[in-house]
């Protein structure tokens, strides 16, 4: 299949997609570079050269610097809840026992619910503090009902994100335990490792790829939450529960400010591209054998 | 110090019953070898003993102490795996030391033992590789390696080298006769190859569907099966069985080897048409279409001249073995 010819022939047969996705990409990246450069005020007719003064507005907001640090905050926190649940998880469904098949498939479940609408969900039928499942337990138990998303908001969409997005770790750590040969870990149990010497000596090594992979695809998706924010505590209280993404959708939104917005997409595209390096590097070597 | 007594064992799966109850008894020092047909039970009865699974019912014993209940790091054995079942994500250095580091010993005699199981194997140039930069019979020599630093009370072996050529198997099965002389410990062997089990063991445990069929020596096998199934399963070729009065004996069935048939000029105790001729140089093997019986294979020197086509007269030059209706062995 690899000759030469057979290569240019494929080059020129995937060259049209190629380009198509390429410009899909490119345009939208270079207007916004461009209209980081302009004063640009939906409420204000015309535009004018700004230079870099949007960055610097950006950066130098107190915002920003908050939303920074609550975007770490919420991508770490769901990739370690999704990857010590999905560990665990995993390690259940992969023993045998009655109803697995039923268990495995409400496990998978939540991947399928939307963002809005399971975040929704939790917002209004399990988190109110008057109405929600967790209010009437609390009552039941004689305590005070939390009101999670004005005590602890970034907290509360971390466990909703991290509820999504569980099924996703779970499902590839499973099948990653599924194809480690079992003699492998008769081998173990022969050579004298108890259970936790057989998890820590033969199975997190042999997951340490799938959870590279985990990683490495949560993060790209993470740092653009908006949905669950907007339709649960709009960023609040205060900038509390306020990311990156969501801070640029105030300035353009509700300031309508697009050139500033512009600025704060070619920084958090710089960012995730930081990140991405960062993680790659960190954990990519995990991939190369 | 590795004695291994079963007692009255049993396994079932399911609904499946693979192994009836089972007596054996593994004396220390003994290469002992499991042989059988594929499906017999050869690695469950292995993986019992192991402790890898659980009996239904009897006991097992190691060294007088029942370990029927013990798992398997209790018992103080080593398994090679079929499959090697080396740890793919750790150096040969590491998978060698594991075992050690299991038991908690400290660095210093964990590098020394490790070194040293390397010598004996000739893994030292590869002690920083990982398996999977191994050749089949490198990982091999890992698996034994790993076995070998815990001495253990006895080996476990589970047809360690039937992913290896032919030319390899050879090599290996001297290596790991050389390291029983050695070692001078319990090994248990599992194969299903005859010739594999002829070579190596001081007892043979010949298995079918579950049941031992035969206890013994190579050459008690060879020269005193019990059943038609032991004498049919171990030397190659496989014996020849005909209706005794095709050679006047009164028997119901005889079992002749091949090479305990001569063809003579004069008349013999039968004769046929060749069918096949194998010329192999040092030996040739003729089948010979006897009437009343079915094909009959002759082994005959390598230099002669039969060729497919031939009469010829065939004559027993060597025991007879008579059986009766049920299959068992009456006289040798
Ligand atoms: N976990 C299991 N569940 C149900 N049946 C099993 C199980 N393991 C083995 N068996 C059955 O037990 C019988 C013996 O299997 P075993 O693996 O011991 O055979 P073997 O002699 O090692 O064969 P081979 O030479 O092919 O390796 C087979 O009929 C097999 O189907
Ligand atoms: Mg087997």
């Amino acid at each position: 299949m690899s000759t030469t010819h057979s290569k240019s022939a494929a080059k020129l047969m995937l060259s049209p997609s190629v380009i198509l996705l390429f410009l899909w990409m490119i345009v939208p990246l270079c207007m916004t570079l461009y209209f980081s450069f302009l004063r640009y005020n939906l409420l204000k007719p015309g535009t004018k050269w700004f230079g870099f003064k949007n960055y610097y507005y950006f950066v130098t907001d107190p915002s920003f610097m908050e939303a920074m640090v609550n975007t770490l905050y919420l991508v770490g926190g769901v990739i370690f809840i999704t990857i010590v649940g999905g560990v665990l998880l995993g390690l259940l469904l992969n023993k045998d026992f009655w109803g697995r098949g039923i268990v495995r498939l409400l496990v998978i479940a939540p991947f399928f619910v939307m963002p809005t609408v399971s975040a929704l969900v939790w917002k209004n039928m399990f988190m109110n503090p008057v109405n929600g499942l967790f209010a009437y337990a609390a009552q039941f138990f004689g305590t005070e009902p939390i009101d999670f998303f004005a005590h602890y908001p970034l907290a509360t969409i971390t466990g909703i994100v991290a509820w999504q997005w569980l099924p996703f770790a779970t499902l590839i750590l499973l099948t990653a335990l599924q194809s480690l040969d079992q003699e492998q870990i008769e081998a173990a149990e022969m050579d004298g490792a108890n259970a936790w010497h057989r998890f820590w000596h033969i199975i997190v090594p042999h997951l340490a790829r799938p959870i590279t992979v985990v990683i490495l695809i949560e993060t790209i998706f993470l740092l653009g939450i908006f949905a669950e924010i907007l339709v649960t505590t709009n960023g609040g209280p205060g900038n509390e529960s306020t990311n990156i993404t969501y801070l640029i959708y105030r300035l353009v939104r509700l300031g309508f400010d697009a050139g500033g917005g512009a600025a704060g997409g070619i920084i958090a595209v710089i960012l995730a591209n930081v990140v991405a390096i960062f993680m790659m590097r960190l954990i990519g070597k995990n991939l190369d054998h | 110090m590795g004695t291994i007594q079963l007692k009255q064992i049993t396994k079932t799966f399911e609904n499946t019953q693979v192994i009836p109850p089972l007596d054996l008894t593994i004396n220390d020092g003994e290469f002992v070898v499991f042989v059988g047909p594929s499906g017999c039970g050869k690695s469950t009865l292995l993986r019992l003993i192991a402790g890898l699974e659980d009996v239904s019912s009897g006991d097992i014993q190691i060294n007088d102490k029942n370990v029927t209940h013990s798992p398997p790091s209790e018992r103080g054995l080593a398994m090679v795996f079929q499959s090697y079942a080396l740890y793919p994500h750790m150096t040969v250095r590491k998978n060698i030391a594991f075992p050690l580091k299991m038991a908690g010993m400290d660095q210093a005699r964990i590098k020394e033992k490790v070194d040293s199981a390397a010598e004996v194997l000739n893994l030292t140039q590869y002690l920083d590789r990982r398996p999977g930069q191994l050749s089949g019979g490198q990982r091999q020599r890992v698996a034994i390696g790993r076995a070998i630093v815990r001495e253990p009370r006895a080996f476990l072996f589970d047809e360690p080298l039937s992913n290896l050529d032919a030319a390899l198997r050879v090599n290996m099965r001297r290596e790991i006769i050389d390291l029983h002389r050695d070692l001078k410990t319990t090994m248990i062997y599992v194969t299903h190859d005859q010739v594999e089990a002829m070579t190596m063991a001081d007892k043979i445990v010949v298995l079918n569907g579950g049941v031992i069929e035969q206890v013994g020596s190579p050459l008690e096998l060879y020269s005193k099966p019990r059943s038609r199934f032991v004498a049919g399963f171990i030397g190659s070729p496989k014996m020849n069985f005909f209706p005794g009065k095709i050679i006047g004996n009164e028997a119901y069935e005889v079992g002749v080897r091949p090479e305990h048939l001569s063809v003579v000029h004069e008349a013999g105790d039968m004769s046929g048409i060749v069918k096949s001729a194998e010329h192999l140089g040092s030996d040739t093997y003729i089948r010979v279409e006897v009437e009343g019986a079915d094909e009959i294979n002759v082994r005959i020197s390598g230099d002669a001249e039969i060729h497919y086509g031939n009469t010829v007269q065939l004559k027993v030059a060597g025991p007879i073995h008579t059986l009766d209706q049920t299959g068992l062995v009456t006289s040798n």
